[in-house]
């Protein structure tokens, strides 16, 4: 195992987000707290409950989520694009290092921009609203677990995409509105019946009930679906970056 | 360290892109340790595709390449702990320093850290007060030296540089020609691709000369002038002369302005020479001044192109 290319990428990759601190830690909680200042303390204050929850409190794991997704697809996304795009990768692809240890250093550091990140919207959310959080280790699981599927997943597009459009493509088109009708800011039981079984289909939905288990004790699927789904997800995920290593889809001629 | 196949060992490779363009083509070719290798070629003529290949940056298609005895594709990690590589783009990452893109390129071996290494090549290559510069502040000739420092850092034993001057002026080019010297006294085997025939006859100790992905000639660089140039002795007459004497039928001349030239072989033993001054003498033709002129490896390299 080479540890010191490991740690050389991961700690490059990290180096780009103390460099860039206003874009990548400002600006993602900044929006959140608009997202709590309008949802949570404006509006939320005239909403009932929801599953005993108080509305402002209810949306802060699905607002979590929200931003961990988006960020861990575009922290990962850009860390291997960025080198494609300016040709900087034929270092990488020319030095003595494994798909394993590429994947570990530039998705640890992804997933670890997307896990700081969550944790720092969730203290930016106790100013806002008062919560408590029933499980903190699983809470802490679910992060970390959706923050490295999400950079997986984010790595795959950042290989798949030729330019800059491509890259926002999947992350705008697919993820964003996932996240907004996966239950970010409502439960699925306020859903009627067959928009219900609809939202069954979208992945999301797992993730953010399964983190809101993890806060509440409540959720919309079981804990035991939710971990399943986002185990498959990951799943889906390696074993795409693990096809394009061996074939050199995008990398090699 | 020697190796029976050399240190870069190629042996009937064959490279087909997905379109079906065939960029190599049954490349055999052994480099030896401590050798400066220049690969002379047209655009197009598959030398990059080559060095790619080598590197591990493209699949071969068919066939063996090794490097130190070890396999580029079932062995790549021991293969490219051993190669260095300058490619032909200047691609470097604008935000970073040239200290942290250095560092960043030996950690990526694997290498331990080492300032004083590190700080040597960028003294070695005039880098040293730019150490601090963002790298898009540096001009293109620093960004080139710095292509080198970063494929260097990790102490290589093969550097690849894929046209190493290009875009560069006269003066960088020649501390270039410099440094890739001190580098091979250094033990490290080069080999470099390049649109200038100079570069080649100023360095290489051997070159290859591709086109349409053939290897057409591999040979010693003196040898294959030897070999293949072809000399010239211009005899500027005395006096005026119209029509080369008949006595004269069996040289290979020319006649112009009253400068005869002779064309000949450098590989005869007999040049035929003497005899000519001789017949000249005797024709009662005399010599105002005689210079000799030698076919350059520009002139070699063109006709070989043209032939294959």
């Amino acid at each position: 195992m080479n540890f010191r290319a490991i740690k050389t990428i991961y700690l490059f990759e990290m180096a780009r987000m103390w460099r860039t601190l206003g874009q990548s830690v400002a600006s993602p909680v900044i929006s959140t707290s608009l997202y709590f200042v309008v949802f949570g303390s404006a509006i939320g204050s005239r909403m009932s409950d929801v599953d005993g929850v108080a509305y402002g409190a209810f949306i802060v794991p699905g607002l979590i989520m929200l931003s961990v997704l988006t960020q861990s697809l575009s922290n990962a996304s850009l860390g291997i694009f960025f080198p494609k795009f300016t040709g900087t990768i034929y270092e990488v692809l020319s030095a003595p290092i494994s798909v394993y240890e590429i994947v570990l250093g530039y998705v640890g550091a992804a997933a670890s921009k997307s896990t700081i990140l969550g944790l720092l919207i969730l203290l930016t959310a106790s100013f806002f609203v008062p919560f408590h959080i029933e499980s903190p280790f699983w809470m802490l699981f679910f992060l970390i677990l959706t923050a490295l599927t999400f950079s997986l997943f984010g790595f795959v597009i950042g290989i798949w995409a030729e330019g800059f459009d491509k890259l926002q493509l999947i992350p705008l088109l697919i993820i964003t509105p996932l996240t907004f009708l996966g239950g970010s800011f409502y439960s699925i039981k306020m859903l009627p019946p067959v928009w219900q079984k609809i939202s069954m289909a979208n992945p999301v939905v797992y993730l953010i009930s399964g983190f809101r288990w993890a806060f509440f004790g409540t959720a919309d699927v079981n804990i035991g679906v939710s971990l399943t789904m986002i185990t498959l997800i990951l799943i889906l995920c390696l074993t795409a970056i693990y096809w394009i290593f061996r074939t050199g889809y995008k990398l090699k001629d | 360290m020697f190796y029976a196949d050399g240190i870069v060992s190629i042996s009937n490779l064959n490279k087909v892109y997905a379109g079906g363009f065939k960029a190599l083509t049954d490349i055999n070719l052994n480099i030896q340790s401590g050798e400066i290798f220049a690969l002379l070629g047209p655009n197009g003529a598959g030398k990059t595709t080559l060095i790619r290949t080598i590197c591990g940056l493209s699949n071969p298609s068919s066939g063996t390449v090794s490097v130190k005895g070890f396999d580029v594709v079932t062995e790549a990690m021991q293969t490219r702990s051993a190669i260095g590589l300058v490619p032909q783009e200047l691609t470097t990452d604008a935000f970073e320093t040239v200290w942290n893109a250095v560092k960043f390129s030996r950690g990526l071996f694997g290498k331990a850290p080492n300032s004083d290494h590190l700080e040597k090549l960028l003294r070695d290559l005039s880098l040293w007060d730019k150490k601090d510069n963002k790298l898009r502040t540096l001009s293109g000739g620093m960004k080139r030296r710095l292509m080198i420092a970063k494929a260097l850092s990790h102490e290589p034993e093969v550097l690849f540089l894929d046209e190493p001057t290009a875009g560069v002026d006269v003066e960088l080019r020649k501390d270039m020609w410099k440094i890739v010297r001190e580098l091979r006294k250094s033990g490290v085997t080069i080999i470099l691709t390049t649109h200038y025939i100079e570069e080649a006859e100023e360095m290489a100790d051997r070159i290859g000369i591709i086109n349409k992905g053939k290897l057409i000639v591999v040979e010693e660089k003196r040898t294959l002038m030897k070999k293949l140039g072809k000399k010239q002795l211009n005899i500027d007459l005395a006096g005026d002369l119209k029509v080369l004497p008949p006595s004269l039928s069996d040289f290979d001349l020319s006649l112009v302005n009253s400068r005869i030239t002779y064309s000949y072989s450098t590989e005869k033993k007999d040049n035929g020479i003497s005899e000519l001054l001789e017949k000249l003498r005797d024709e009662g033709l005399g010599i105002k001044d005689i210079n000799t002129q030698e076919s350059s490896l520009e002139e070699i390299f063109v006709s070989l192109v043209h032939q294959s």
